[in-house]
């Protein structure tokens, strides 16, 4: 072997190349888990792409909705319209709720905030109001706080929050796969607030540093890939979810007579089981952006068998009832702005398996009746 | 083929090729290719199918073999041997239905032991009668294996006759015939094969075919890891890298490994994330505004080529483990400023073998009949004829002829256009910036050329295709 082919071989030694490839890797991974990249907040929604008009969540393949579910905040927000800068002349309203807000089966323009944000409002001062959807499928208290308390980084002028009484359940305190999948600013909260929360509970999965690494967080830069692509098709068909042309009438369930609500028993449960201290976490992390609180519209079947013990297949009357109470005494002694609308819409006007979900003219009734407080809210 | 498959046909192809290096590496590579037919064939609705498609696989190179071999070389003791690896192969993969599902080395449950010993003995049968008659009469045999491996690919290739003989195998079976579909019969890399088969018939037609053993052919027919994707390399060519002695150099790694590298990444990254937004039958009609239809074209276009480019790659360094050179297939295809340029490096082994087979042919006997056509009108039958062929050759629907036709237009306008404007071509020679600017001009026309006509290719009907090509022009909305 001659000295220019030991040099040719030193260039193209595959087994140096081989060292150099896994020092490499090893490097990159060392450094990810390290330095924690927030990859999320990187998207090309608003730069290139549209933002999306609601929170990607997929109940089918993404193939087919060009969307797919994901519960990583920093991921969720990049890729969501509220992310572009506001300009002077906007007044931001942010919606929070659940899937009847996000609108299921619903065009984005036939949800709450699609109507109201078409209404054209204007502000007291001249502002335009906009308003966007940061709702999220599954009710959740804890989920609405910690989407809050990252849309405050948005600069809202209004927040509507919709809740229900399955939102405060103690069952769906931290049983929400974003609650589960952002365990530090659940941490976070938790210990700002005083909240206590049965950590347990939670899959602290990219704790450990292994975890950290791109390997530990292969999945999740799959999905933001994966979100990031799908925009273009976003962008190009208006697409997020299966859209319904017509709504079967909601052809109501037969009630039993069951008056108990989780392992609660008529006739009184105790307000405390609540999730109301999150509540009012929620209100804090709002700090001087005003709040409106609604009580969302529940399905009320009437002049059923066991209509008379029960509103629907969700609620027995007596634990809904007072809910209701609770939460009348609750914002009147803080002082919250409460909107007490559960029985506004028509079960004509719900459709589909659950007793939440609303045909574009339920949730055209619901913007108009949300309108004049959001309009009184922009004239303070 | 998955990245698994890829993974260990890698490590297995670097395993032969720096550990046999004697003669019996042929039947190493004979074996493992085989092995792969049965491992790489998709499960099919109908039950064992995919096991029978991987075993005819082998009966008809086989039989293809010796139509094309002379006859006294038939019965050379290499040939015995390989037909006893091949054999033992079919029994091993039958046999393992034994070891459950999951274990079996076809994707799903073998037939019944009996059931093949019947088939291997009917075929064993079949190929000791070929093999002895077809000495009375060499070239009815040849035309033959011609007619059947067109007849089946026909089969496959025609939506109506494909679901036809599903039905008929679903009956026969005892099954609903209800069910029958074209997709049921998807025999993998059945294109590749019968090309790589015709193309050694024919040439033994012409006495242009080098004599091949037995392990050498089946080699060359089904070499793993080009089954699937091709390229379809010539016999001759793929015996010369067979019989050279194999010794990889730490280059050779070097550059086999970088192919490696760079053909997964085009297929697993580039690719497969371009597929998640290309134009399909389905975005075509959600699509809202030509400016997003064009976005999604784009896709196509490079998802396209970054799919079969990379699983050429791929197979060209995995090759290079093993010892052989496979052709090239593509050689920046979309940066070529004319149509024929363009053909000469997009899925080069396919335009060559219909070059040799078919177009030089049909030029050469449109020449030379008594009363020859004027020249255009040659150039247009042979180009829109050929191109029509290499459409066909992806499926037997309307719109892969619309697809072969428009290229084949394109062809020919191409060649005209280039004759008329040669001496304006010849004085640009010399002002170099001026050429330039052309060429890059005339890239962009092709490349948008080409674009267009994925519109046809990416499409299942030509109602669509011509909607979304009006949609794309800005014609309607």
């Amino acid at each position: 072997m001659t000295s220019s082919d030991t040099v040719a071989f030193r260039l193209i030694n595959p087994y140096r190349i081989l060292v150099k490839g896994t020092i490499l890797f090893i490097v990159i991974n060392f450094m990810f888990a390290a330095v924690h990249i927030p990859y999320g907040k990187l998207s090309l929604y608003n730069i290139i792409l549209p933002g999306r008009e609601r929170f990607p969540f997929a109940e089918e393949v993404p193939e087919k909705i060009y969307s797919l579910t994901i519960t990583d905040l920093d991921s969720m927000f990049s890729s969501h319209i509220i992310a572009s800068p506001k300009s002077k002349d906007e007044y931001r309203v942010v919606l929070v709720g659940d899937s009847s807000v996000w609108g299921a089966s619903l065009r984005p323009e036939e949800t709450l905030a699609g109507q109201l944000d078409t209404a054209d409002l204007k502000a007291c001062d001249g502002r335009e109001v906009h308003v966007y959807n940061l709702a999220y499928p599954r009710n959740s208290i804890t989920k609405d706080v910690l989407i809050l308390s990252e849309a405050m980084r948005y600069k809202p002028d209004l927040i509507v929050w919709i809740t229900t009484l399955g939102s405060l359940t103690p069952d769906r305190r931290l049983d929400h796969p974003i609650v589960q999948s952002n365990p530090t600013r659940l941490y976070e909260l938790s210990r700002k607030y005083n909240l206590q929360f049965d950590f347990s509970t939670i899959n602290f999965y990219h704790s450990s540093f292994m975890n950290r690494t791109v390997i530990g967080y292969r999945r999740d830069i799959f999905d933001w890939a994966r979100l990031q692509l799908y925009g273009v098709l976003w962008a190009a068909t208006g697409i997020d979810q299966v859209y319904r042309n017509s709504f079967k009438v909601y052809s109501l369930p037969k009630l039993v007579a069951d008056v108990s609500f989780l392992d609660w028993q008529p006739p009184t449960f105790n307000p405390q089981l609540l999730s109301l201290d999150v509540l009012e976490a929620g209100m804090k992390v709002a700090r001087n952006t005003p709040v409106i609180l609604v009580n969302e519209p529940i399905l009320i079947i009437t002049g059923q068998k066991n209509s008379n013990v029960r509103y629907d297949m969700s609620y027995p009357r007596w634990v809904y009832d007072q809910y209701r109470q609770v939460m009348d005494e609750e914002s009147g002694k803080n002082n919250w702005q409460y909107v007490d609308l559960w029985d506004l819409v028509p079960s004509a006007e719900f459709w589909g398996d659950t007793d939440l979900h609303l045909i574009p003219a339920g949730e055209a009734r619901f913007a108009e009746r949300l309108i004049p407080y959001i309009q009184s809210a922009s004239c303070p | 083929m998955t990245l698994t498959y890829i993974l260990i046909f890698t490590a297995v192809a670097l395993f032969l090729g720096l550990v046999t290096r004697n003669r019996w590496r042929v039947y190493f590579l004979m074996g493992v290719s085989a092995l792969a037919v049965y491992l790489l064939q998709p499960a099919l609705p109908i039950r064992s199918l995919d096991f029978w498609f991987s075993t005819l696989t082998l009966l008809l190179t086989v039989l293809s073999w010796i139509l094309t071999t002379p006859s006294d070389k038939l019965r050379e003791r290499n040939n015995l041997v390989a037909l006893a690896i091949l054999f033992g192969i079919v029994i091993f993969a039958d046999l393992t239905r034994y070891l459950g599902l999951g274990w079996t080395l076809s994707a799903t449950l073998p037939p019944k032991v009996e059931v093949l010993a019947v088939f291997l003995v009917f075929a064993g049968l079949l190929l000791v009668v070929i093999a002895y008659f077809k000495r009375l009469s060499p070239a009815t045999f040849l035309v033959s294996g011609i007619v059947l491996l067109i007849g089946i690919f026909l089969v496959l290739k025609i939506p109506s006759l494909a679901t036809a003989t599903s039905g008929l195998i679903r009956y026969a079976l005892g099954r609903p015939s209800a069910n029958a579909a074209a997709t049921d019969l998807r025999w993998l890399g059945f294109s590749y094969i019968a090309f790589r088969l015709l193309h050694t018939i024919r040439d033994r037609q012409t006495g242009r075919l080098p004599v091949a053993a037995l392990p050498e052919f089946v080699t060359y027919v089904i070499l793993f890891p080009a089954l699937t994707a091709g390229p379809i390399d010539r016999i001759e060519h793929f015996v010369q890298d067979l019989r050279r002695p194999i010794s990889l150099s730490a280059e050779d790694l070097s550059v086999a490994g970088k192919r490696l590298m760079v053909g997964l990444f085009k297929k697993f990254v580039l690719a497969d994330s371009l597929a998640l937004i290309a134009l399909n039958n389905i975005n075509a009609v959600q699509t809202r505004t030509a400016g997003w239809m064009w976005v999604l074209l784009y896709a196509f276009t490079f998802q396209i080529f970054f799919d079969f480019s990379g699983y050429t790659d791929i197979a060209i360094g995995i090759g290079w483990f093993l010892g052989f050179r496979l052709p090239e297939n593509f050689a920046n295809p979309y940066l070529k400023p004319n149509l024929t340029q363009f053909w000469n490096s997009w899925h080069i082994t396919l335009t060559q073998w219909f070059r040799s087979y078919f177009f030089n042919p049909l030029t050469r006997f449109l020449r030379s009949v008594k009363h020859p056509l004027p020249v255009p009108v040659i150039i247009l039958l042979t180009q829109i004829s050929t191109m029509i062929l290499i459409g066909l050759w992806h499926g037997v629907t309307w719109n892969f002829i619309l697809w072969g036709s428009w290229h084949g237009i394109g062809l020919f306008v191409q060649n005209r256009w280039s004759g008329f404007v040669r001496p304006l071509t010849e004085k640009l020679e010399e002002r170099h910036a001026l050429k330039m600017f052309f060429a890059a001009i005339s890239t962009f026309i092709t490349f948008q050329y080409v674009t267009l006509g994925w519109v046809w290719f990416a499409l299942p009907s030509p109602g669509l295709s011509w909607q979304v090509l009006l949609k794309l022009l800005g014609i309607v909305r």
